[in-house]
């Protein structure tokens, strides 16, 4: 019923499930899968092209572009408000909004966009959050950033809070700072790529109508995340800089 | 030994899912029952509820998660197969 290929892991159903099957390319000694940066320079072409219209010929009395583009502007920023607090959130207002609308516009061209008329010669067009190495890339950047946000205000006084409350604690803190990226990365992968799953299995059952909720299901769930990751990106830097 | 390894690996797929959905199910369960108890109690806090909820359901979804990738990567990236 199914071929398992021992020596390349990945597992590929008769009827055209296909999980870990990946489009190579191999760039200066490198193999990387071609598929994800697809869908990622789409992604970052229109977040470019959306960011450049909706700013540009900013008048008093706002157009409906502009004003949308300043609602979530405003909602992203009071993300960063409400973990960060009031004094400090401010230079961290465009890290923030840059990865919930990307994660978020990631997200939603995996399950929005028809990917399936365009083949590629291994793999298939999807989400880029439904590859680990995407999500891993992104928890360690918001790892980088809170780091060298808390080493920049505090100095050398920032490893000081490996022993905060108690010096009983350092292990647990220590372990802290590999938990969070993990679990960030997971958090994120985990979902995307189960809603991508139960979306393709469903339609290889009944391909008409049963899938349409899932697929809803899939958009909600893929918003929160989105919200779930900069939100906890946001406390960590607070944690970080208080 | 492979087709020992293959069913193994089936088994601990299975009982990962498994047994990662019933805590987190247990926990969600009850934090939806307090949200809906607040919003019966102030109708007009809705909305700031409603947003604290769905964090925190996020929040324990991820646990689940964690087992769906232990079994993910057990069928998919066994390390123990050749």
């Amino acid at each position: 019923m199914y071929l398992f290929n021992l020596t390349n892991p990945s597992l590929l159903l008769s009827n055209g499930v296909s999980v870990g099957v990946h489009y190579y390319w191999d760039i200066a000694g490198i193999s990387v899968h071609g598929q994800v940066f697809i869908v990622i320079w789409f992604v970052i072409a229109l977040l470019l092209i959306f960011s450049f219209l909706g700013t540009s010929k900013l008048e008093r009395i706002p157009t409906k572009l502009q004003s949308f583009t300043e609602n979530l502007i405003g909602y992203t920023s009071s993300i960063a408000k409400d973990q960060i607090g009031e004094s400090l959130y401010r230079p961290w207002i465009p890290f923030i909004s840059t990865l919930f609308l990307f994660i978020l516009i990631c997200n939603w061209s995996g399950a929005l966009i028809p990917w399936k008329f365009l083949e590629l010669p291994e793999g298939e067009l999807a989400a880029p959050t439904n590859d680990i190495n995407t999500t891993i890339a992104l928890s360690l950047l918001v790892s980088i950033f809170y780091f060298s946000g808390g080493l920049r205000k505090k100095g050398i006084g920032y490893f000081k809070r490996y022993v905060r409350p108690t010096p009983i604690l350092l292990p647990i803190n220590i372990l802290e700072d590999f938990t969070k990226p993990l679990s960030l990365s997971f958090r994120l992968f985990g979902n995307i790529l189960a809603d991508e799953l139960t979306v393709n299995v469903l339609t290889i059952l009944v391909p008409l109508v049963i899938p349409l909720p899932i697929m809803v299901l899939g958009l909600f769930a893929s918003t929160v995340q989105a919200l779930i990751f900069s939100t906890l990106a946001a406390a960590y830097i607070a944690e970080a800089v208080e | 030994m492979d087709s020992l390894i293959s069913a193994a690996s089936v088994i601990a797929a299975g009982l990962s899912v498994g047994l990662a959905a019933i805590g987190p199910g247990i926990g969600q369960g009850q934090a939806a029952s307090s949200a809906v108890e607040a919003i019966a109690r102030q109708p007009e806090t809705e909305n700031s509820v409603r947003g604290t909820l769905l964090l925190s359901l996020a929040f324990m979804e991820a646990l689940t998660i964690y087992g769906l990738v232990v079994a993910l990567s057990v069928l998919f990236a066994n390390p123990f197969t050749s």
